[in-house]
């Protein structure tokens, strides 16, 4: 495992994909799952133009939170060709206000089609918090 | 981990996992595999899935997994859970994101000898025909209209517009439209990714292959299923787009919400579900059947596709171009069926997620040409090797919700596959081979390479064994199209 505070890496799943994502805290546990998710997806982003879109969720739980997150930014990446590489996230209450920043997709290897909650548990370690997430590929 | 010491034996192909194993089980797990792919199988968490499957509140008989399986999310790839109608739950994630993903032959008089020399044509017209890849939009563009129309009519709406013949509905699984489908139930995300992808084959596992019949297994059955040795046929394995995804997507959101309000306890949130009669079943039903319904008009558009491709390279070069529909399956679905439970009539609805429908002799679901035979069930293997023909049977109906296998199923992560093999020399390789590949994506190829899947013909030997299918034709690739 990275021992860097923020991170994600592969993991080992039979059909789909899955990455274990870490971070000090829950904005960065979700900014991390995003940018590993277009790794996984190997999107690589035009210089230009930027764009910016705004993002308001409110989950059950933190897990639900992450859920409807990665949804959202896969549903405007195959409907506005849109990826992102810049977040800046606030959570109260588990209310998510997201402003993400990013620039047309230039190139995708590979489509994630959906975010699962299969054994998804966000849970504490003394670097912060950390959880696996498996995509339906 | 489950070991071999939590199975009990009971024949060569057949095992159980019982209800004891862990007290929140509610029926037990039968186990549909060889010796052999056993050592597979325990190697992922395919079995963990299938007891924790076991836990769905209303299930009858036992959760059946097929000799394909391997680890998914929530529910087991290659598994089938069968609760009863109406107070028992549906899962939306016991069928899968890809709803009615499914598979479809077509069959020619076209000896392979007299069209060899014009496959690489083909496969290249197939290519553009039919279009596929990440993102790929489709040649059927619909209005928002059209697309309810698509949801409530399935097949019959490709009919009316031109891209299918009465046989071809004939020869569909429920003739290609589920009753009850209700658009109203559908979110606008789901409609907005759906409208532009009818017709598209899309990425991942799905495929166009042109195979030969290698060898017949079942004269009578392959003759009513006009398959004759030597021949070309053409597969189409693909579902309900991201028109599916999103609906499944939504649903599984919805239902972390309803499982509290009903005080339904589960090992895995992925397995989220509702009573059938209650409100929130009722409107996953109802949409649920929309990504039927469209994924079945989605095949159908294809195979129209594939027929032009056909016609456009083989007219005039070979005596008979035409392709006929042998049948049109699902192994992504939750059907309301009737099934035989310590001998009496129980209906039910049976999920199926990475698992055939295999109705035996006699179904009265089965046009009356398939009643003798039983209901043709279609295997595909994985790129470059061998699919199969098989037929559903009496064993099926007794022992398995009347279900059976769906693929070889995966043994090796796609990111293992992707360290092992490079896309350029595989599809090198398989070109040598004398199968013609057309792929969008090399590093998609190369997670779909052969060594990442069991052998099919090991996996097809077993639900023979088990007697819960009947073989009738091998068929052998010799062009793939694939995403």
């Amino acid at each position: 495992m990275d021992e860097s505070l923020t991170g994600y890496l592969e993991i080992e799943h039979t059909a789909d994909w899955a990455l274990t994502v870490w971070a000090p805290d829950l904005t960065g546990l979700l900014e991390q799952a995003a940018r590993g998710m277009d790794t996984l997806s190997g999107v690589v982003l035009k210089s230009a133009p930027r764009v910016t879109r705004e993002l308001s969720i409110t989950g059950y739980d933190p897990e639900h939170l992450l859920v409807k997150f990665l949804t959202d930014i896969l549903f405007i990446g195959e409907e506005e060709g849109l990826g992102f590489d810049t977040f800046e996230l606030s959570i109260q209450d588990l209310h998510l206000q997201a402003q993400i920043s990013g620039a047309p997709i230039a190139s995708q290897q590979k489509e994630i089609k959906a975010v699962t909650y299969h054994d998804l548990r966000i849970e504490s370690n003394p670097r912060g918090l950390e959880t696996t997430i498996v995509f339906d590929v | 981990m489950i070991t071999k010491k939590d199975l009990r034996k009971i024949n060569e192909y057949e095992w159980e996992i019982p209800k004891s194993y862990r007290g929140d089980m509610l029926v037990p797990v039968r186990v549909f595999v060889s010796n052999d792919l056993l050592d597979t199988v325990l190697r992922d968490k395919s079995l963990e899935q299938a007891v924790n499957a076991a836990t769905l509140p209303g299930l009858v008989g036992h959760v059946t997994v097929m000799p394909d399986m391997h680890q998914g999310y929530g529910f087991p790839i290659g598994g089938v859970a069968a609760t009863r109608y109406p107070d028992g739950v549906i899962s939306p994630g016991a069928i899968g994101y890809d709803i009615n993903c499914g598979v479809r032959l077509l069959a020619s008089k076209i000896p392979y000898d007299s069209a060899e020399e014009y496959l690489d044509q083909l496969a290249s017209t197939l290519n553009a025909y039919c279009p596929s890849g990440v993102g790929g939009k489709g040649s059927v563009p619909l209005s928002e209209k059209d697309l309810d129309n698509v949801c409530l009519e399935g097949s019959r709406w490709a009919l009316r517009k031109g891209f299918a013949t009465e046989m071809d509905l004939r020869h569909t699984e429920e003739g290609g439209r589920l009753d009850g489908a209700d658009p109203s139930f559908v979110s606008k995300r789901a409609k907005d990714r759906g409208r532009p992808q009818l017709g598209t084959l899309g990425a991942g596992n799905h495929f166009i292959e042109v195979d030969i019949v290698d060898r017949i297994f079942d004269e009578e059955a392959a003759q009513v299923m006009g398959l004759e040795e030597g021949n070309l046929v053409l597969q189409i394995h693909c579902g309900s787009r991201g028109f599916g995804h999103q609906i499944c997507t939504d649903y599984v959101d919805d239902f972390q919400k309803a499982i509290h309000k009903y005080g339904i306890k589960l090992p895995d949130r992925e397995l989220v579900c509702a009573p059938m009669n209650s409100p929130e079943g009722q409107a996953y039903m109802a949409a649920m059947h929309c990504a039927a319904n469209y994924a079945f008009a989605n095949r159908q558009i294809l195979a129209d596709h594939a027929r032009r491709a056909f016609e456009d390279t083989l007219k005039g070069k070979v005596q008979n171009w035409h392709l006929h529909q042998v049948y049109d399956i699902a192994h992504n679905m939750g059907k309301i069926e009737t099934h035989m439970i310590d001998g009496q009539p129980v209906k039910v609805c049976v999920h199926r997620k990475g698992a055939t429908r295999a109705f035996g002799p006699g179904s009265p679901e089965l046009p009356g040409e398939y009643q003798k035979i039983g209901q043709p069930v279609l295997v595909p293997g994985s790129m470059g090797t061998a699919s199969w023909v098989l037929v559903g049977t009496e064993g099926s109906m007794a022992q398995s919700f009347g279900s059976t296998c769906h693929g070889a199923g995966r043994m090796m992560s796609r990111s293992k596959a992707k360290k092992e093999v490079r896309g350029d020399k595989l599809r090198n390789q398989l070109e040598k081979a004398g199968i013609r590949v057309r792929a969008g994506s090399m590093a998609g190829l190369a997670e779909e390479a052969p060594i990442a899947y069991k052998d099919v013909d090991a996996v097809v030997e077993t639900v023979a064994g088990a007697k819960i299918a009947r073989k009738v034709a091998r068929l052998v690739p010799v062009a793939v199209i694939k995403g």
